[in-house]
This record gives C-alpha cells, structure tokens and sequence, in this order.
C-alpha cells in the first residue's frame, strides 16, 4: 500500500477535512467565528457530546447501542449534587458519582449478557430506570452546586483552553490506546464483526461486553461532572436527548453502525461538525429549527457517503 | 492400525439434545496419532454436533472424552485448544473487518500487560503463511478483500501455528479451486507425518476415499460403522450414509 493510498483509506483523513471545509467556509462567513471567544464557546458546548460519543463509539464498533447515556449522566450528576448538599467533601462526591454511572452501565452488560436481551431494549430500559432514580432522589429539585472544585472545572481555563477540553483530550487519547494497542481493543472489533466467530475463537464475548457498557457508563458519570461544572447545579432533567447527539456524533464521523468498523477518534470530529453547524448558523443569524434539519440532513448525507466509498473500495 | 498406541482423542458415549431434539446418542469415535478419519453423514446426522463438542463449542449432555488416555474437561474453545485441539470450521470462522494477524491471533493475541505486541505477531504470522507456501497480497488489508482460497489458508496457518495434535477440519476443500483444495490435501500428507490426527468432515466421498485412513459413519445421531476406509468400496460407504445400516461383510472381521 502506498503512503497516499494509506492516508487515503485511514479514517479520519475524510472527515478532518470536511470539518476543516467547514470551519474555513464558516470564518469567511462570519468575522466572529474565528475569535477566541466563540472558539471557547464551541469547545465547550462540544465537551459533553464528545466524551459520551466516545462511549457511543466503542459500544457501536462492538455492535452495541448504549440508549441511557443522557439519563445516567444525569443520575450521576444528582448523585454528585445530593452528597455534596448532604456535607460530604466534593472529591468523594465526585468519585460515587463516577461509581454510580459506571454501575449503570455495569447493569446494562449484565442484563444484555445474562438476560439475552437486545442492547436497544435494555438501554431504553436504563434510559427510564436512570432518569426515573434521578427526579426520586432529588424530587425533582436541582441543587445548586458552588464548590470551587466544580466552579475551576466549569469556568476556568488552563493555557487558554477551557478545562472540559482537557477532559475530551484525555477521554480520547485513552480511548484512542485501549481500542488499538490493546487486546480489549482488539476483542472490541473481533465482536462487532462476528461475535459467533469472536465466540468459537475463544474470546470472552459476554464479559468483554459487560467491560464495554461499563465503561460507557463510565464516561457518561465523566460527562456528568464536567456538566455540573458548567451549570454549577444538578438538575435532574438535565441532558435530556443528549444521547441522540452523541450516535450522531458517531455515525457522522463514519464509524460504522453494524459494528466491527471505524474509529473512535472520527466521533470527535463528528461532534465538533454538529457543534460547528449549530454554533455557525448562531452567529449567522439563521434561525435555530434549521439547525435541526440539517443535523438531520448530515446524519443522512454521511452514511450514504460512507456507503459509496465502501461500494468504490470493492 | 495398532491399537496398542492410546488414541489422541476418545470420545465414549457422547450423548447431546437440545430441548426435545436429540442430536446425538451414545456416540463414540477415536482417533490415533497420524490419522485422518473421515467423519461422514447426512445433514443432521449429529457429526458436526460431536465435532463442535470435541472443539469446546458445545457441551455434551453425557459421555466422556479423553484426550491421550486422560479424561480431558471441555466446557469452551479454550479448553479445547489447551489440549491441542484446533478447528478449522467450513464458515472458516474468520473476522472479515480484521487483517490476516489479527485472526490468526484472535483470541490469543500476543501481549505485554495487555498492550499488543503487533509487530511479533505480524512477524509470526508472516512466518505460519509462508511455511504454508500460501501468499497473500498484503498482511495489513482486511480478510474480507481476500479469495476463498487465501481464507482457507489462514484458517489452516492458525490451527497449524499453535501446535495442534488434533484437527478438526469442517469442509476443507468446499470453498476451494482445484489447485488450492490439492494444497490442503498436501499439507493434511505433511500434518500426518508429524503424528498429528485429523478429524475430516467431508460430503465429497471421493476425496474421502483417497485421504483418509478410516472412516466414522453417523446417521441418526449414532453411529452407524467405523471402520478402515478400505474395508469398503465407496458405493458402499455411499449407501451407509444414506440408509444408516451397515452393510454387511461376510469377509472382514
């Protein structure tokens, strides 16, 4: 294969330069676009969406779906807000609202594993369970969250950049790692493109699968504590839809949504294209329920490109 | 065949039913260092079941098998491999989106604290397809680009790579031309002579007759005959497939 025919075919050439097109068409449009206010702006709306598309993303080249991630960020966000009003020290409030998510999500692999149910039905199930936990823990009151742990994570910078920033970084970065230098990576892609043959050859399928929606869950309660960052509060309704978002987010940055296909890191570009169109059309003027209707457009657009491209391929 | 030597596999009594439907009864079969037994029978006979078994795909709901004289417990392909049992299934069991190392290392992959070892095993897989004589356009495009023929191969690179003793292989030549299925016929000569055993399922009689040392007929979930291949002509063994009987023999004992 030669060096052109690599960066060709490697993922994320084709949809870093659609967003560069983007950003390029974006900042002649507008003067403001490029300014480092509005940058800021658009890195921090894409931080939330970012970290959950990149549990979207694993759980999809796994084959999966995972529905609950907008309900338990939310219930790891009141689990957050009802400790830290109830006197307990922010950093440990922090780590159970971590637990919290992952657990949910720890539950979602058990029941997909044990019960032999459909990830979409046992996620839609989590997406209620966990929204449901979260307005019966608060009574649907939002606390208002003032620690300047949360306040520093919200609404400082560190070397110009908003702090949740660092935290997409970081979720990507170890993403990026564990998908393709290690073997739970690798037994990722090896289920999503044959579970039966990952099964015959010996790979744990079932527990591998309870790692990932853990995991998702995970990055969901992470997720969950940049979002009480920005909103210095907790509201239970919080999120709501976001999860919708974050598969977009996927399936724009071409991961495949049989599984077995694509890369986590195209997600994140997927989730600063849908921040661009919305944050673009803003300063444009254009109104906001157009916004909606080109997402729609793109999701569409995106897939059946991807699906040219495998066609030409062949 | 001497019966002194202890068999490489014996499976004694294997009986399988899923809910109502049993698939096999009482089933037994062996086989010896060096050996290829063709496994015969209908569709639905019950051999790909006691292969499947052998393999640590499925579990038995009785019987026993022992491996090199010891009563060997299979609950999984891993066990199965732990014994040296290797598969290679008709499907070929490979991952179309994963490039030719990734496969023959699936579910063993090479590791430092569970970071990949890519190099070695692209190293070591370069090295099991060429001792095969097979060649492939590129170690690095995924297996679903690739021929019938160049998938067989990895799937045979893979059994033969970790040191099988026993192989099971599903349908060997199904998928393939004539000049790759004469290949695998050379290399099952070439895996003989290193004392491993193969187990061959086969619908092809022909290639059944001429490669094999004996043959195990299933019908019904039993067995219905095993014996020397040559013990038969192959309209013989045609018809025992098809009746489940065997046919009777005044002359060999």
């Amino acid at each position: 294969m030669s060096t052109f025919e690599k960066i060709r075919s490697y993922p994320l050439t084709w949809i870093v330069a659609v967003a560069a097109i983007m950003a390029t068409i974006l900042s002649f449009a507008s003067p403001y676009f490029l300014t480092s206010g509005n940058i800021n702006n658009l890195l921090k709306q894409v931080s939330i969406v970012a970290i959950l598309a990149a549990g979207q993303g694993i759980v999809i080249i796994m084959g999966g779906i995972d529905l609950s991630v907008a309900s338990v960020l939310a219930l790891s966000a009141v689990t957050i807000g009802w400790l830290i009003q109830a006197g307990v020290d922010p950093v440990i409030a922090t780590f159970c609202g971590l637990g919290v998510g992952t657990l949910c999500g720890f539950i979602n692999g058990l029941i997909i594993t044990r019960g032999r149910i459909a990830p979409f039905i046992v996620t839609l199930g989590m997406l209620g369970i966990a929204r449901g936990m979260a307005l019966v823990i608060t009574e649907g009151v939002s606390y208002q969250i003032l620690e300047p742990f949360f306040l520093t994570i919200g609404n400082s910078k560190f070397l110009g950049l908003p702090i949740p920033i660092y935290f997409v970084i970081t979720t990507f970065l170890v993403v990026h790692i564990v998908m393709h230098y290690r073997v739970f990576g690798r037994h990722i892609y090896a289920i999503g493109g044959s579970e039966r043959v990952a099964r015959l050859q010996g790979i744990k399928v079932d527990r591998e699968k309870v790692k990932v929606y853990a995991l998702s869950g995970f990055l969901a309660a992470l997720a969950a504590v940049v979002m009480v960052g920005r909103l210095a509060a907790t509201p239970p309704s919080v999120a709501q839809g976001i999860e919708l978002q974050a598969i977009a987010a996927v399936i724009i940055g071409g991961i495949a949504f049989t599984g077995g296909r694509g890369m986590v890191l195209t997600a994140l570009v997927g989730a600063f294209i849908m921040a661009m169109i919305t944050n673009g059309l803003n300063i444009l003027g254009i109104s906001s329920f157009w916004q909606q209707v080109l997402i729609g457009i793109v999701i569409i657009a995106a897939v059946w490109i991807d699906n040219l491209k495998q066609a030409a391929l062949k | 065949m001497s019966q002194s030597i202890v068999p490489l596999v014996e499976m004694r009594n294997i009986s399988k039913h899923f809910g109502g439907l049993q698939a096999l009864t009482n089933a037994s079969l062996n086989l010896f260092p060096g050996e290829v037994v063709g496994v015969l029978g209908h569709n639905g006979a019950g051999k790909s079941t006691l292969m499947k078994i052998l393999a640590g795909a499925e579990v038995p709901s009785s019987g026993e098998i022992l491996v090199n004289g010891d009563l060997a417990d299979i609950r999984d392909p891993n066990d199965a491999r732990a014994y040296g049992i290797e598969t290679i299934y008709q499907e070929l069991a490979l991952c179309g989106n994963l490039d030719a190392p990734s496969n023959l290392f699936m579910g063993r992959e090479l590791h430092t604290w569970g970071f990949l070892r890519k190099a070695d095993m692209r190293r070591e897989a370069a090295e099991a397809l060429s001792k095969l004589n097979i060649r492939i356009k590129s170690l690095d495009s995924d297996v679903e680009m690739m021929s019938g023929g160049q998938r067989q191969s990895i799937s045979i690179s893979r059994a033969v790579h970790f040191d099988a003793k026993i192989i099971i292989m599903d349908e060997p030549t199904a998928a393939l031309g004539m000049e790759e299925s004469k290949k695998v016929v050379d290399l099952i000569q070439d895996l003989k002579s290193h004392g491993i055993g193969i187990l061959w399922i086969s619908h092809d009689i022909h290639d059944v007759y001429n490669f094999t040392d004996r043959i195990a007929i299933f019908h019904g979930g039993k067995n219905v005959v095993t014996a020397a291949t040559k013990d038969y002509t192959q309209d013989e063994i045609v018809s025992m497939i098809i009746s489940g009987r065997p046919v009777s023999k005044e002359a060999s004992a």
